[in-house]
């Protein structure tokens, strides 16, 4: 199992994204208040299509690159290796369906996690001659830079999710990042939390830029408060890692008051360690998987459920299409909104014929094929 | 603790076997006393069926181990052995409790499967069982992963994670008491009854003991190893089982279990190489070394410090023990 650390690096890395170009500094308060700052945003775009809008960004001019319909688009992936990217690679494709009309075909690459697969994947995609635009989903971000760059010379690029370090792609799809799930999640901690509580912190693996964002934010603010963070630990992602721990912590403290977690794969376990131990639910940040959500709405916890939203999928196939026809999109980098499911929005996303792992933000229950596609009933 | 006491076998014929659970007992009796004196609900009742509960799936363990170290072997493969069952436990059931018994029967013979292999490769083949087990160890795990893609999918229905949650409550004595808890007495008693009321328990001692006698005297040398082999994947099967049950779905779940197996032996007073050992000892050395990682926590030492304390106890137990054979043997 020497390799099961790695494994959850790539797991890490695909749940969550790269913050950009600038992500070296973990604990930028650059970034910190630019988050503050988009969140606060009101969204652009058109109503409920959380997918389409932005937050602040400007349109930039495409008609360079108009050329008749329909398109030939392709798609570097860097992998389906977890059920995040499952779920936004299904919406992706339900959206390619949506658009039938404007797509002529839609040819896809799945890196597997491979850097080197994925510049090959690039590489040959750009030398078929037959795509017409090229959308990126970087496995990493500083390895990918080169192939994008050569691509970038030959045929629009769109990049979103994880980022490359260059501008040359017409637009770089994202949501608001690390910081803002650290922010959303520690100031709702920061709120409940009784006077003197035992807060724990629950990571994956460190390192990985863009969840010690989520986590460098969470703590400025548990520091600024005053926050008693009893520990935070590695979890590699792992349940039964994650339940011990959680045990361990509450043997040892008697009590812990909130749990905090960089991200909400292993909520329900963290969840069922308190259940085990016969002690009262704890405060607790988790994700819009739905095991969480519905553990959260069965056992009435006191939570919150920032999300890192798989709708983002969608946008990338839009701003495609758009660019082809010479309709302006928002660019270089197009931010999308990143809602926080919280109690009063709760019932809206619990659904018991969607399977426990299916990530609710997909923006995809209005698309063909839901929910079977997803996987539901 | 009263179960634990309970699970005391009647006197054991040798007179050094004895000795030997008398030590296991007592390195666990002063750790627990470490244990309640830092957080004193560890002695009320709900406070060790707790503990019990967490140490089952290793005491477990230890007591299939033990069969392959009292012949004279060592199993490395249990470990990945518990991870691919709980992987196949998911990727089988799909989350679907009608399949749950299905998954299980063809987890055991999974498990029959893998013990058939490391056995063969031993006795026949004439592989070191470190060797063998080691590659067993590579090659389960590499299937888990293929299996799984390598993160965890899928979901355990619920009567498939009764087995490490589920506890039956207003039980006149204890209050509490976990399933897995009935799972490890059943467990150790077949073991002991096994290893210690059996003629094939005899082989098992004789092989370890003195392979070329054992084979003068007629023992099928070949078949008890095989025997011993399958018998320590099997428990591994239930330690999986019960894992799956407490903490659902995890790629890691059996990493570094067969360390934790060999040492709960060692402590037990199981002596490396083979011919020595009883259940009791090594239930009673898994109890231990499980009360020292809670002891560890308690105490507030980070994990990285805890594998590393771990690995010391591990050489310092067999040094213990090698010195008890010297000095008393």
């Amino acid at each position: 199992m020497r390799t099961s650390m790695t494994r959850c690096g790539a797991v890490a890395l695909a749940v969550t994204f790269a913050a950009g170009v600038r992500a070296q500094d973990f604990d930028s308060q650059k970034d910190f208040d630019y988050a503050k700052q988009l969140l606060a945003m009101t969204p652009q775009g058109p109503e409920g299509k959380p997918w389409e809008q932005n937050l602040g960004g400007k349109e930039i001019d495409t008609s360079k690159y108009k050329k008749p319909g329909p398109y030939n688009v392709c798609f570097s992936n860097a992998g389906v290796d977890n059920p995040w990217r499952v779920v936004g690679w299904t919406d992706m494709q339900a959206e390619v369906d949506m658009l039938k009309s404007d797509i002529k075909s839609f040819t896809a690459a799945d890196a597997e996690g491979k850097d080197d697969k994925q510049i090959s994947d690039i590489n040959s995609f750009v030398a078929s001659g037959k795509c017409d635009i090229l959308i990126v989903s970087p496995n990493t971000t500083a390895a990918l830079t080169p192939a994008v760059e050569a691509a970038c010379k030959k045929l629009p690029v769109v990049v979103f999710d994880r980022g490359v370090q260059t501008d040359c792609p017409v637009t770089f799809v994202n949501p608001i990042g690390g910081y803002g799930w650290g922010i959303v999640t520690a100031d709702f901690i920061v709120s409940k939390l009784p006077k003197g509580g035992k807060v724990l912190g629950l990571r994956i693996l460190p390192g990985v830029d863009v969840l010690e964002t989520r986590w460098s934010a969470a703590n400025r603010i548990f520091k600024a408060n005053g926050v008693n963070v009893v520990g935070a630990e590695f979890t590699g992602g792992d349940n039964a890692k994650t339940k011990s721990i959680v045990e361990d912590y509450i043997n040892r403290f008697g009590k812990i008051d909130a749990v905090w977690m960089d991200a909400g794969a292993t909520a329900v376990a963290a969840i069922e360690a308190f259940e085990d131990a016969g002690q009262p639910y704890p405060i607790i940040t988790g994700e819009d998987q739905m095991d969480f959500l519905t553990a959260w709405k069965k056992d009435k916890l006191t939570a919150v459920a920032p999300t890192y939203p798989t709708y983002q999928w969608r946008s990338p196939v839009i701003a495609a299409v758009k660019i082809l026809k010479g309709e302006p999109v928002i660019g270089p980098t197009w931010k999308l909104p990143q809602p926080t499911i919280t109690q009063d929005t709760l019932d809206k996303y619990v659904n018991p014929n969607m399977p426990p792992l299916f990530y609710a933000m997909c923006g995809c229950q209005d698309m063909p094929g839901y929910p079977q596609r997803w996987g539901g009933k | 603790m009263t179960v634990a006491l309970k699970e005391r076998t009647p006197r054991p014929r040798f007179a050094d076997l004895s000795r030997q659970v008398n030590i296991g007992v007592a390195v666990f009796v002063v750790l627990y006393a470490a244990i309640a004196f830092r957080q004193p609900s560890y002695v009320e009742p709900a406070g060790v069926m707790n503990f019990l509960r967490r140490a089952a799936p290793l005491a477990i363990l230890a007591s299939g181990q033990l069969f392959v170290i009292v012949s004279g072997g060592f199993d490395l493969s249990v470990g990945s052995l518990v991870t691919l069952v709980v992987i196949g436990a998911s990727m089988m059931t799909g989350g679907d409790p009608a399949l749950t018994w299905g998954a299980i029967g063809a987890l055991y013979a999974m498990g029959l499967a893998v013990g058939l292999l490391n056995g063969v490769a031993v006795a026949y083949l004439k592989v070191p069982s470190i060797i063998a087990t080691l590659g067993m160890l590579l090659s389960v795990d590499g299937v888990a992963m293929m299996w799984s893609g390598g993160s965890p999918r899928g979901y355990l229905p619920e009567n498939f994670r009764a087995f490490g949650r589920f506890v039956f409550r207003d039980v006149p004595g204890v209050g509490l008491l976990p399933l897995s808890v009935i799972v490890l007495a059943v467990v150790t008693l077949l073991a002991w009854w096994g290893l210690h009321g059996t003629v094939f328990g005899r082989r098992v001692f004789a092989v370890g003991d003195n392979p070329r006698a054992a084979e003068l005297a007629g023992v099928r040398v070949d078949l008890t190893r095989i025997a011993a082999f399958i018998l320590s994947a099997l428990s591994a099967v239930t330690a999986g089982i019960l894992l799956g049950g407490f903490a659902g779905v995890s790629t890691d779940v059996g990493h570094g279990l067969e360390l934790q197996a060999i040492a709960a032996c060692v402590i037990g007073g199981a002596q490396l190489m083979g011919g020595r050992g009883s259940v009791v000892g090594v239930v009673f050395g898994a109890l231990s070394l499980f009360a020292l990682f809670t002891l560890l926590n308690l105490v507030g030492l980070p994990q990285a410090l805890r594998d590393t304390a771990q690995g010391l106890i591990l050489i310092f137990a067999v040094a213990s023990g090698a010195y008890r054979q010297r000095t008393g043997g």
